[in-house]
């Protein structure tokens, strides 16, 4: 879970790093009497896409009426095809210098990394790799000052900085381990005045942990309806925009056959992988979920291994005698119990394959002809 | 680094180095409805499960089986070279702990929605112990013909010369599936969990297929998101022998998780066109479509 500028900068308060002064506003009414006190203003579209800059999402004012009019405009546009439904107002600041700091997980050392630039302010994936230094962290160890000055020292930071920087690194490491982040980040990380203050914040929480989460974490939802009924029958589903809907046992094997519609001209209309083991009652509902976004065809492809291909026949059957399917249906089967799983289908009319190409093909061909299949 | 352990130990043993005849294997979270399921399951393929633990309740047996209150018990009464974990994501790190500091040189950890922090918890102290784990959101392992600790399908494999890493547990049962009918058996099947962070790596897992005078080739299924198959690339350019190579997730929009946590292409990394590029030029042969895998491991092979 992605959280947004506003909520990162509010953790980042509470933990004691600084950051400008400033106001979210979800519509721009109050905004002039900030406006007024803070003189020169930013205004920030809250949004949970990068590179907000680029698209717009930030802009400045003099006066507080300029203020008010550009957050009302900002709160009307689409930035990066996200709606904007806050903005931050924040003192303008007079930036000397800009750094960057960030601490996320590297998934193939293992361990938690610390990331520092002296390019702070862009994108750090457009940043030159020898000027991007990473420093892998034990995660017995924790944060310790020697690696926060070794990260300062490498990056050329000015002496009578490090102290602040420190400080700083440490107290966005507690936060990284406190909230079960994915990634803490800072940039930029501005030099003003002589005071490091965190002009941005970026906080990425692992939703694997959410059972556990500080009473005080704000929730944001980029999920729809469908993918929230999803999840709580327990199922992965991603909303795509084709038109074959696919549902399918294991992550693996579900990407595969998104993989293979596409190889063969078709178009998936979401991703839905079941996972092994599931009930005959959860596949129900699950074919209910893909029965709404109203695709031209339905594929489902099964490995019987835990699953059993006779309870998601059943599920099917069980659809079709319920609520009737007004598309076609195309169901493959392989493994345990598909023999079972295949005369269940063929009682109920449902057409079944066993290889899965010929499926895949079969539906592709439906979709693109729009024909009537097993109805 | 776990790996070097993993490739000395293997000198000895070769692909048993995780499970053979006599490796005895303990069940973490055996009392639930996972946890007995695949006990029977295990105890079928001849696997030796000498134990059982569910705190709070010991005193019981599952499939004659006995259940223990802690690792402790366990260990007073058997030797046990393995365990297997099933309990729920939040008390992950707790059993894994549990087993790895009591002295359990092999984990395998089958729970999904492990939170992360667990996960770099639990990999770093195996690091320091050299322990091997395995997952967590893994299928497990299977040396075909010897045992699993895991929850396979078993009956699709048989003893043969190519050895399988995979990330997913259905793709590589149906890869496999299509390996033994074509008359391919398998060394070793490995999984190593769906997460962004696992204890195995593939190229932990190729290093050991390289040395095992068992397995001919080996066969790589990945998928998009993480560094995995470029770390194995690497590896790979420096192999004798084959490797194929079948990455999912062509299709995949960026910035969506696809089922796998580890399934996510962030800010342009992880990428099929990447992944595929780098494994092709470490030499892998990588396959457009799963079942031309039998195909191009017969080619290989002759």
């Amino acid at each position: 879970m992605k959280l947004y500028e506003y909520m990162g900068k509010e953790l980042f308060k509470k933990c004691g790093i600084p950051v400008p002064v400033g106001k979210v506003y979800f519509s721009s009414d109050d905004i002039e009497e900030l406006a007024a006190r803070l003189e020169n203003v930013v205004i920030k579209a809250q949004v949970l896409s990068g590179k907000r800059g680029k698209a717009g999402g930030i802009k400045f004012a003099c006066t507080p009426k300029e203020a008010q009019k550009t957050a009302e405009k900002l709160l009307k546009v689409k930035i990066n095809n996200n709606s904007v439904s806050a903005v931050l107002v924040e003192e303008r600041l007079s930036i000397e210098k800009e750094y960057y700091a960030a601490i996320t997980v590297d998934g193939t050392k293992k361990c938690p990394l610390l990331i520092v630039s002296a390019s702070g302010g862009v994108d750090i994936e457009d940043v030159a790799e020898e000027r991007v230094i990473k420093l892998p962290l034990d995660i017995h160890i924790g944060m310790q000052p020697y690696i926060a000055r070794e990260a300062a020292w490498r990056i050329g930071m000015e002496k009578a900085l490090i102290p602040q920087f420190t400080g700083m690194i440490i107290k966005m490491y507690q936060l990284f381990r406190n909230y079960d982040c994915e990634l803490v980040e800072i940039n930029p990380l501005a030099v003003c005045d002589g005071r490091l203050i965190a002009v941005d914040a970026k906080i990425n929480v692992d939703d694997e942990a959410r059972f556990r989460c500080p009473a005080d974490l704000p929730v944001t939802e980029e999920i729809t309806e469908r993918e929230r009924k999803a999840r709580d029958l327990g199922i992965s589903y991603v909303e795509l925009d084709g038109d074959i809907a696919v549902i399918a046992n294991g992550a693996g094997i579900t990407m595969s056959t998104l993989d293979l519609i596409s190889h063969y001209g078709g178009k998936p209309r979401n991703f839905m992988d079941v996972g092994g083991g599931a009930t005959t009652g959860t596949m129900f509902n699950a074919i209910k979920i893909l029965l709404s976004t109203g695709p031209k065809v339905i594929l489902a492809n099964f490995f019987g291994g835990i699953t059993r291909c006779n309870e998601v026949a059943g599920a099917f059957a069980q659809v079709k005698d319920k609520i009737g399917f007004s598309m076609p249906v195309i169901v493959r089967l392989s493994g345990t119990n598909d023999e079972e799983g295949m005369r269940i289908l063929e009682r109920h009319n449902i057409k079944y394959y066993r290889s899965i190409d010929k499926a895949v093909i079969k539906a592709v061909g439906m979709a693109a002809a729009g024909e009537e299949g097993s109805i | 680094m776990a790996w070097q352990l993993l490739v000395r130990r293997a000198v000895y043993n070769y692909m048993a180095f995780i499970i053979n005849k006599d490796t005895k294997v303990m069940v973490q979270g055996i009392t639930g409805c996972q946890g007995k399921f695949h006990t029977a399951q295990m105890l079928e393929y001849g696997t030796e499960v000498v134990a059982g633990v569910t705190p709070g309740k010991g005193g019981r047996y599952i499939n004659g089986v006995p259940v223990y209150n802690t690792v402790s018990e366990a260990l007073l009464n058997h030797k046990i070279d393995a365990t297997i974990i099933f309990v729920p994501a939040p008390g992950v790190k707790d059993a894994a702990l549990e087993a790895m500091s009591r002295g359990i040189k092999t984990v395998v950890i089958i729970t999904e929605h492990v939170p992360l922090h667990d996960e770099l918890d639990i990999i770093a102290y195996a690091r320091k112990t050299g322990i091997s784990v395995i997952g967590p959101n893994t299928f497990g392992v299977i040396v075909p013909g010897q045992g699993k600790i895991g929850i396979m399908p078993h009956t699709i494999y048989k003893p043969g010369p190519v050895g399988i890493a995979a990330r997913s547990g259905t793709l590589s049962y149906e890869i496999a599936l299509n390996l033994t009918q074509a008359g391919f058996g398998q060394s070793a099947v490995i999984g190593l969990g769906g997460d962004r962070v696992v204890g195995l790596s593939f190229s932990d897992v190729l290093s050991i297929f390289e040395t095992d005078p068992l397995t001919r080739a080996v066969v790589l299924v990945g998928e998009i998101g993480g560094n995995a198959e470029e770390d194995a690339a690497e590896f790979i350019s420096k192999m004798n022998k084959p490797v194929v190579a079948f990455i999912a997730g062509k299709s995949a929009p960026r910035g969506k998780r696809m089922g796998h946590a580890g399934a996510i292409i962030e800010q342009g990394r992880g990428s099929f066109t990447s992944k595929v590029k780098i494994l092709s030029s470490a030499g892998a042969n990588v396959a457009e479509l799963p079942w031309e895998i039998p195909n191009l491991v017969r080619e290989l092979l002759n």
